[in-house]
């Protein structure tokens, strides 16, 4: 049994999913919602990356490039309001954040 | 079943056990290195995928830089892990509700959907032997890609200035003086010279009581 683009594509699908319950579990701790994101990029590249080398096209390679920049760029910002929220509210549960009563 | 498979299988298997334990670990530094696991085998399924280049890179970026910056902050908030997990798994039942169906409504579309193998991929240019994969990537992007290139190095730059700009703190209390200031002072900042007559004239002693209490008011 020789593996497919749909084993790949599956993973992908698995690893997302999890991300995505994660983002439901994860009321308390802000940075644990981060990680979760970062694992749905981590899924989405997975994707981008087979489709690359089944298609034979390294154009999704170069997507999965600046991916990787956006969300380093993306992490990197949302960490640093992570820490001015830390200041200013000495707690990062996601439940206490409603200052805009949205 | 050859040895790419299972290579696969493994990996996958150890992926997808770190990120459940991403999402369920009690401590976020706990989490944080779950995480880095993650990353070490999604590179080498991409290894797999002969992204050799991306592979190097997500570690390199990701588990040297991003998730340093997330052991980082996750020590510097001090935050407790819960001791209350009772709350952690109300949610569960709408989560493992949403995952699955999720997952199975995608596997059963990509596992009947996408059966190509890379049986046709043999002598297609782009993964032959001799030609590296960075070389092809680097062709690629400073060619056809580089506009958005430039574009990528900037955004990476404006997110430097403003994570440095929402992080930065003034101390109220710092004793740190600005050079340039002390440089740039002139004596006529430091010191007000005042014009004042160097003796007051005495006040006319008054008679009356009445007047001498106004006086003094």
């Amino acid at each position: 049994m020789t593996l497919t683009l749909g084993h790949f594509l599956s993973l992908g699908a698995m690893l997302f999913a999890l991300s995505v319950v994660g983002i439901f579990l994860n009321r308390k701790n802000l940075i644990v919602l981060m990680m979760a994101l970062e694992l749905m990029l981590l899924a989405v590249n997975t994707n981008f990356v087979a489709f690359s080398y089944y298609l034979g096209d390294l154009s999704g390679q170069i997507f999965v490039f600046f991916i990787l920049t956006v969300a380093a760029a993306e992490s990197a910002i949302g960490l640093a309001i992570l820490v001015a929220l830390f200041r200013n509210k000495a707690n990062i549960n996601v439940d206490e954040l409603d200052s805009l009563k949205g | 079943m050859d040895v790419k498979t299972g290579l696969f299988y493994v990996f996958s298997a150890v992926l997808l056990f770190a990120a459940f334990r991403v999402i369920t670990a009690r401590n976020p530094v706990h989490a944080a290195l779950f995480l880095v696991l993650s990353f070490f085998q999604a590179s080498m399924i991409w290894m797999l995928l002969k992204a050799e280049f991306l592979s190097i890179t997500l570690i390199l970026v990701y588990v040297g830089a991003v998730m340093v910056l997330f052991l980082f902050v996750v020590m510097m908030l001090d935050v407790k892990g819960d001791p209350d997990r009772g709350s952690f798994w109300k949610h569960f039942p709408l989560a493992a509700v949403v995952g699955v169906v999720i997952i199975f409504e995608m596997s059963a579309v990509l596992i009947g959907g996408f059966r190509v193998t890379d049986q046709h991929l043999t002598a297609a240019a782009t993964t032959g032997a001799g030609i590296s994969n960075t070389r092809e990537l680097g062709k690629l992007l400073y060619s056809e890609f580089l506009y958005p290139l430039e574009v990528a190095a900037a955004l990476l730059l404006v997110a430097m200035i403003a994570a440095i700009a929402l992080a930065l703190r003034h101390r109220k209390d710092s004793k740190a003086i600005d050079a340039a200031d002390q440089v740039r002072v002139r004596s006529k900042d430091r010191l007000a010279v005042v014009k004042m007559a160097a003796t007051q004239p005495a006040l006319p002693v008054q008679a009356s009581d009445e007047k001498s209490s106004e006086n003094r008011v």
